[in-house]
């Protein structure tokens, strides 16, 4: 509404209560902003985004017929989008709205009242000279396809995939191991409730290796990702089973007769699988797949023997990789992950002392899955007399990882009560605080106090087999302080349970790039916001759900994946996203196609493209995050960004400085 | 039980006086777990950790004096607490400020440090006599090389050997060096350790003038502990030269072919890792190079070795004060050498020299082993 073309400025400098109030003279501020040129009507108001705020220049813009708004305020980053809403309501096109951040970058950083409030109105000044030369902007939508990729098969992806599935929507389901189960799948009973693991996953399993929605892809892993939110393309390397999934049925017969044994993954390096093999017997999908660097076939060209034995005529050393192209509108990364490995932490004797395990080959060696099947036993396959359960290797420990697993406690808290089950043993904790956070989680602790478990609070400076005495000829002996006696405790035990960090997995530094996520400083996926928005990535349509997030137990875990898929299901119920206008734009008569743009930027976004005889730029506005490195690298300056143009940020920087 | 109540401004004078890092711990005691006192005795330093973050040391208490900074605790610490510079800042509340009482033993050998340079109480003009007989210049402006003998050598008859045999090769393989004799002090890494910070101060400006005086650009020295405090505290004093031990000396040497072995020694040795060339600077490969290259030298490892090597016991002022037999570290170790059936032990250090050698008097077999410094070994090979 540009009467005669004049412009009618409405500028709105807000209290915050005493946020602003307080350091910055708020009436002062006002009354100057009203002297500015073009500036129709100047307010100042206690909460300018309450309802009574947003009603004022609701409408003053209706009555005064303003064309341009300004609230000197908190920063864009909290309330823009509330008041380009407003404007929205009035009439005004939302982006012919300016904030003036006087409480992060003014109020809340200084204490000097007078210099406060001349920074505030030099601000506003500012604010008022940029909205003259703002331009009503259009905000595109762009469809979404509603297929779903989710990457990695464990509780996490499981969860999400059946989630969106039961909507009747599609899912990709990319799985890198030859089967789906991840870690959980690994484990024996499951805290606080001592469910079994395999039981309460195996029927989710089965859900998702028969579900009509779900396109289950295993032994397979993504190469490829472009494309933007609702419009991903996605190219996945299924890789060579060398089995044929339509003929296999199953029967296991391959597996019995192949004579080749290899250091068994899913036991965690405890059992031995064969060179053709399911990982373990529930595997999802239940087809085997040869193992090329251990099959004497693919080294040497020799035995043959499962395809010998195969009723099914299954085996097919033919086989070749498979390149899948497919089109998602949403990504939900689950990827889990690893565990830290003690060898590097030669004190506590992993890797040199038999009997010194990490946590998940304790789990192992108590599933009825296992290789001792489910026994608990020393290397020589003596039951242990004695276990010592140690916390916090790896974690709580600036030298590994300075955050905690979040779940050892509670594991550990579980083997004990898995070995007092099993064994005779006497069993030891080694702690240095118990973290029984969740639903049942203290009342398991308080349960296993009283299965006869001695709990010793101190970290454990080394594991030796160096006896000092008769007793502990032998065997392992934990040295550690009991902090709360203040005495040192030597403790002979004949096995050591190390409760292993979770960390990030070692590739996630190549996952993270290929979905363009973020990492943290410990390593797992950066989320948009920790305490609002766990599961969203700064990269609109990937999302992240489970460990390969943070550290957290299976209710967690499966809380987030339900989560992640909610957001999935959000975008597709909308079916189209609405994109940000102020993206950057190429003046063709400018434009010498010479790729800087298309070279430094990091979303994709220009793409050098023919132009009839010509190479000009050509900004896909879906991807550009209007950061603007483009149009600092055009050496012609063909591109600019829109609501942020020259004019705009030269008149806001003059203003400022007050020319 | 005693009723103790937190105090806030014993916290806030620890903090001040260097061991603010006190307040990062929580209390997991493998401090105490990997401290090489468990072995002869109780001492609890995680309790002490503790109690400077209530503010209720006991600043009379005898435990304080244990520490012998030999930072196996700093190593392991999950939380980076510095506990060696809390158990300083504990120290320098009992020195400077009065509160507490510091041993002895420990008193006797600062004021002969501040009276006349060395803690043994001989006179400083006689810190050069070492080398009377010997071809040794002063340092002058233009000397090449420095080299800083640390006062144990210069006075002990005992140790004496490690200066002149490292003076010795250094003339045969024709370096340009000197020593300061009386011009020179006490290095006062010690002296730091055991919390009289203005004496230190004073000692360390006193060589540091005599430094820059001389335009001193390179130290050689014997010791770790001359080595760890020229190279990390005196530069905040405004040093500013080059410091090299020993062993890195003299496996350049060996490297440039300008030290050649004429002898094989043919004998088993085992080389104990020295808390302040180990631990505290990550020297662990040049000495036992040094020794691997000498002909017919048999190197052997004690079981606990690098990272986990056995204190001495002689540092962060324990030289000085007496330890109970029974609870001595360098007993232990001396013990396990013998165990070994080694001809030699060797060190780098003339702390741990001197404790070895104390120990050689009242260990069992303490005489079948001999105690050497590896220029000692170099030198017998050449």
């Amino acid at each position: 509404m540009d009467r005669n073309g004049h412009r009618r400025i409405g500028v709105y400098i807000c209290h915050c209560g005493t946020n602003i109030a307080q350091t910055v003279d708020v009436e002062k501020v006002s009354e100057y902003a009203g002297t500015l040129d073009s500036v129709v009507v100047a307010r100042d108001y206690m909460f300018m985004c309450s309802d009574v705020g947003q009603e004022l220049i609701e409408n003053d813009i209706r009555e005064l017929g303003l064309n341009r708004v300004v609230v000197a305020s908190c920063s864009p980053r909290m309330h823009e989008l509330t008041f380009r809403k407003v404007c929205q309501r009035a009439g005004l096109n939302p982006y012919l709205l300016e904030m003036a951040n006087i409480r992060e970058q003014c109020s809340w950083v200084h204490s000097d009242k007078d210099l406060a409030t001349e920074k505030a109105k030099a601000l506003v000044r500012a604010a008022v000279k940029r909205a003259f030369y703002q331009e009503p902007l259009e905000t595109k939508e762009a469809l979404i396809n509603p297929n779903t990729l989710v990457v990695g098969g464990g509780i996490a992806g499981i969860q999400a995939a059946l989630e969106i599935a039961d909507s009747e929507h599609k899912v990709y389901l990319v799985e890198r191991e030859p089967s789906i189960g991840g870690h959980m799948i690994q484990l024996d009973k499951t805290f606080p409730t001592l469910d079994c693991s395999s039981c309460i996953l195996t029927p989710k399993m089965s859900a998702v290796g028969s579900h009509p929605y779900i396109d289950l892809m295993t032994y397979s892993e993504v190469e490829e990702v472009s494309g933007y939110i609702g419009n991903f393309k996605i190219r996945i390397r299924k890789k060579a089973r060398y089995v044929d999934e339509d003929k296999c049925n199953s029967c296991g017969v391959c597996q019995e007769k192949c004579p080749w044994q290899v250091d068994s993954e899913f036991n965690a390096g405890l059992g031995k699988r064969k060179a053709i093999y399911t990982p373990f017997p529930q595997a999802v999908p239940n087809i085997p797949v040869i193992d090329t660097e251990h099959c004497a076939y693919f080294l040497k060209g020799t035995c043959r023997a499962c395809e010998k034995f195969c009723d099914a005529k299954a085996i097919n050393f033919e086989q070749t990789d498979q390149i899948i192209e497919v089109e998602v509108g949403t990504i939900i990364v689950a990827t889990g992950y690893d565990v830290f490995d003690p060898s590097v932490m030669p004190r506590y004797g992993y890797g040199k002392y038999d009997n010194v395990i990490t946590s998940l080959e304790f789990e192992r060696l108590s599933s009825a899955t296992g290789p001792t099947g489910g026994r608990i036993l020393l290397k020589d396959g003596r039951e242990p007399e004695s276990v010592a359960i140690i916390h916090c290797v790896g974690s709580r420990d600036q030298n590994y990882h300075e955050y905690c697993s979040r779940v050892c406690c509670m594991y550990a808290l579980k083997f004990a009560h898995l070995i007092k089950e099993k064994t005779n043993a006497q069993v030891y904790q080694m702690y240095i605080d118990m973290r029984c956070f969740g639903a049942g989680y203290e009342e398991f602790y308080k349960r296993l106090s009283q299965e006869g478990v001695t709990f010793i609070r101190g970290k454990v400076a080394k594991v030796t087999d160096h006896a000092t005495t008769e007793e502990e000829k032998g065997k392992l002996i934990v040295v550690g302080v009991d902090t709360v006696l203040g005495n040192l405790m030597r403790v002979p035990v004949d096995m050591v349970v190390l409760c292993a960090a979770l960390e990030a997995r070692s590739d996630a530094d190549k996952v993270a790039r290929m979905f363009t996520i973020g990492r943290r400083a410990d390593g797992f996926f950066l989320e948009r916001h920790v305490k609002l928005d766990p599961i969203a990535t700064p990269t609109d349509g990937v999302l992240i759900a489970g460990c390969c997030q943070s550290p957290k137990d299976i209710p967690d875990t499966v809380a987030q994946a339900s989560a992640a898929a909610a957001r999935a299901l959000a975008l597709i119920s909308r079916g189209k996203v609405a994109l940000e206008a102020a993206v950057a734009c190429v003046d063709e008569t400018r434009c010498q196609g010479c790729g800087r743009c298309e070279e430094i930027c990091e979303f994709h976004a220009p793409k050098i493209r023919k132009n009839g005889l010509i190479s000009v730029s050509s900004i896909n506005e879906v991807l550009c995050k209007g950061c603007g490195a483009c149009a600092v690298s055009c050496p012609t300056g063909a591109i600019s960004i829109k609501h942020f143009t020259r004019q705009e940020i030269l008149a806001e920087l003059e203003a400022l400085v007050g020319v | 039980m005693l009723v103790k109540t937190p105090y806030r401004e014993a916290v806030d004078v620890l903090v001040d006086e260097g061991g603010e890092t006190l307040q990062l711990c929580y209390q997991c005691a493998s401090c105490t777990g990997s401290c090489p006192w468990g072995l002869v005795r109780d001492f609890a330093i995680h309790k002490i950790m503790h109690e400077a973050q209530l503010g209720v040391v006991d600043f009379e208490d005898e435990d304080i004096w244990l520490c012998v900074a030999c930072r196996a605790c700093v190593n392991q610490c999950p939380r980076g607490v510095q506990l060696i510079d809390v158990v300083k800042a504990i120290r320098r509340t009992v020195m400077e400020l009065g509160v507490g009482k510091s041993p002895s033993s420990l008193r006797v050998a600062l004021t002969s440090i501040a009276g006349v340079g060395n803690p043994i109480g001989e006179a400083e003009e006689k810190r050069a006599d070492w080398a009377k007989e010997m071809d040794v210049k002063t340092f002058t402006k233009g000397t090449d090389l420095l080299y800083f003998p640390c006062c144990l050598p210069c006075y002990d008859p005992l140790l004496k050997g490690i200066a002149v045999t490292t003076a010795a090769i250094l003339n045969k393989v024709g370096m340009d060096f000197g020593i300061l004799g009386a011009n020179e002090t006490c290095c006062g890494e010690a002296i730091r350790k055991a919390g009289n910070e203005s004496l230190f101060q004073s000692l360390a400006e006193k060589n540091i003038a005599t430094f820059n005086e001389n335009a001193v650009k390179k130290v050689l020295v014997s010791s770790p502990h001359c080595y760890h405090t020229f190279k990390h505290e005196y530069p905040d004093l405004g040093s500013d030269f080059e410091v090299i031990h020993s062993t890195q000396y003299l496996l350049q040497l060996i490297k440039d072919h300008k030290l050649e072995f004429t002898k094989e020694l043919n004998i088993k040795v085992v080389y104990h890792d020295s808390c302040y060339l180990g631990r505290h600077n990550g020297i662990y490969d040049e000495p036992r190079e040094v020794l691997r290259s000498i002909p017919g030298l048999e190197l052997i490892e004690f079981p606990d070795y690098r990272e986990d090597s056995i204190c001495c016991g002689g540092g962060s002022g324990r030289l000085w004060i007496d330890t109970e037999k029974g609870q001595r570290f360098s007993d232990t170790r001396l013990k396990q050498a013998i165990d070994l059936g080694v001809e030699v032990l060797a060190v780098a250090c003339p702390y741990c020299m001197s404790m070895f050698k104390d120990s050689q008097l009242t260990v069992d077999k303490g005489e079948t082993v001999a105690v050497k410094d590896i220029a000692e070994l170099v030198k017998e090979a050449m």
